[in-house]
């Protein structure tokens, strides 16, 4: 029998997701020295995970990054099945039987909780939610956000923070020739909010923004952002970790705090007020959100390594809408481990593992391997570093007989009736969209459900 | 706007901020690391993972260093593509120590 990797038996991988991680897993496959055929599935009619519905529709830039995507999809040796739920329409055993291996890249799905009462009252929302609502996600398209209260909080100061509070803070002129979904442009035109709070758990100096993100705030058509310089004091701390050299990025966004806090009164209709050290404890309201309460924190420990405490003081803020966007956490697949502490699946080296141990042929890759951390092209690296793994198991992935790769999932899905989207077609509902935007100037009009995009297939 | 290698890169090619960037913009020579204009996305990832600050998004080029937005762009058209980390060129380390760094 020839060898796997050959010619002759080429290497079959299942991808499970069509994210960054997954296409980079797929790249640096199909880059390898052996012959390997790659099926990646995706749940959606639609690949690139968050780069589609993730990455800002104001960030247009960003999103070039499907373009080296869209140039892996076109290798001979690639296939893509959207519209195929793995563990349900197709099961993990099925893909060990018709691949040598199969990379989970399904990234984290679902936000972290709060873990605090009224977290569930009607006007407090995951960032989750939101960012598929503006963006178009099927799943998140019938979500209902009432804008009609002057006050929004976003707890959390990372990149998905600033995107939500950017989105919130701009005009509709702002956001009209992006490829923000209809719906949301809607909706955000008639928003009465006036003034958004985004809160840290950590000061001034510890907050996750990039400068970038910080430095549009400041640039916005209808809103200042402001900034309480009482707030700004440092902690000893906390100087020496912005004195560090290291410290660059961190000290250039309390310099624009601080820049901020300078900045007379605007007249600008709507605020965005950047404040610190306050974790949520509670959310308040008969049948909605009506407040929200803050216990101040202080920060212990060495620099480099404080963690906020709570003081025991309050503040309340009245507010309709709470946006939680304290990070993201993975949801299990049937058939496979999962580490519900960490929301993600076990692994070493990007090898699967059950209590400890490894089991052959499953490999992670992306936010559900590592957790929610880094950016689109921190997936580059870690997909590289989990099909290393994979190459490494060469022997042991061959068990001697033949899979029948993408085909034989074909197959199967055919025999139950699941209508799976392949990349041609995925090109034609893309043409689509692209064509539906032109009208209004946007780069596209998305499709936000499935249903809608098999419809053009059938056109 | 783009996003730009610097001077400091010179005789350290650290190339850690390849290990982050989505799109493959960064080329290399035996000096350092250049970015492809026409390829880099402005995703910033590269920046904070330089060990030397030798990038910069053009935006906050400091006066001195301008020339090198021309310099990116020149040599990146004609230089090979750094896929993955390589090891740092010799000296790279006292080089560091010596930029303060």
């Amino acid at each position: 029998m020839a060898q796997l990797g050959s010619e002759q038996r080429p290497l079959a991988v299942a991808i499970v997701g069509s994210g960054p991680a997954g296409f980079y897993a797929a790249e640096a496959l199909l880059k390898s020295e052996l012959a390997v055929k790659v099926s990646l599935f995706e749940r959606l009619p639609a690949p690139y995970g968050l780069v589609r519905s993730g990455v800002a529709p104001d960030h247009p830039k960003l999103k070039q990054a499907i373009k080296v995507y869209a140039r892996i999809a076109e290798s001979d040796d690639f296939h893509f099945l959207g519209n195929v739920t793995i563990g349900r329409d197709v099961l993990v055993e099925e893909l060990q039987a018709t691949h040598h291996a199969v990379v989970f890249a399904c990234g984290a799905q679902t936000d972290r909780r709060l873990g605090i009462p009224g977290e569930d009252l009607p006007g407090s929302h995951t960032a989750t939610e939101f960012v598929g609502w503006y963006n178009g996600h099927p799943d998140y398209r019938a979500r209902r956000f009432d804008l009609s209260c002057e006050t929004a909080v976003i707890i959390g100061q990372g990149n998905v923070a600033a995107d939500v509070s950017r989105i919130l803070a701009k005009s509709v002129d702002e956001l009209r020739h992006t490829d923000i979904a209809q719906h949301a442009l809607e909706v955000l035109a008639a928003s009465k909010i006036r003034d958004i709070y985004v809160i840290g758990r950590r000061g001034p100096a510890q907050a996750k923004f990039t400068s970038k993100e910080l430095k549009e705030f400041g640039e916005l058509q209808d809103c200042a952002p402001v900034v309480d310089a009482e707030e700004l004091a440092l902690n000893p701390e906390s100087e020496a970790e912005l004195a560090d050299k290291r410290s660059a990025g961190n000290k250039k966004v309390y310099e624009l705090f601080v820049a901020y806090s300078k900045r007379a009164a605007s007249g600008k209709a709507r605020r965005c007020h950047f404040s610190f050290l306050k974790s949520p404890t509670a959310l308040l309201g008969r049948e909605r959100v009506a407040r929200i309460v803050l216990e101040k924190n202080r920060l212990a420990g060495a620099a480099f390594s404080q963690a906020a405490h709570g003081s025991g003081e309050s503040i309340e803020l009245e507010t309709g809408l709470v946006f939680r966007s304290i990070g993201y956490q993975g949801v299990p697949i049937a058939g496979v481990p999962f580490d519900a502490g960490r929301g993600v699946f076990p692994t070493v080296d990007g090898r699967i593992t059950d209590e400890g141990a490894v089991i052959p042929g499953l490999y992670a890759a992306g936010w559900i391997k590592r957790g929610p951390t880094g950016i689109i092209g921190t997936n580059r690296a870690d997909s590289r570093a989990t099909i290393a793994a994979l190459l490494q198991d060469l022997a042991a992935l061959d068990g001697g007989a033949d899979k029948g790769g993408t085909a034989a999932v074909c197959q199967l899905l055919q025999q139950r009736g699941v209508r799976y989207v392949g990349f041609p077609d995925w090109k034609r509902i893309d043409q689509s969209e692209i064509e539906r935007g032109r009208p209004k100037a946007k780069p596209r009009e998305k499709y936000t459900s499935t249903r809608e995009m098999l419809a053009v297939l059938d056109a | 706007m783009t996003t730009v290698v610097t001077e400091n890169c010179k005789g350290c090619r650290f190339t850690d901020c390849v290990t982050v960037c989505p799109v493959e913009c960064f080329h290399y020579d035996d000096d350092m690391l250049y970015i492809d204009p026409e390829v880099c996305i402005d995703c910033s990832a590269c920046i904070p993972e330089c060990p030397v600050q030798a990038i910069y998004e053009e935006d906050d080029l400091p006066e001195e260093l301008q020339g090198w937005v021309e310099i990116n762009a020149e040599k990146a058209s004609a230089l090979p593509v750094c896929e993955e980390q390589m090891t740092p060129l010799p000296g790279a380390a006292e080089r560091q120590a010596a930029l303060g760094f």
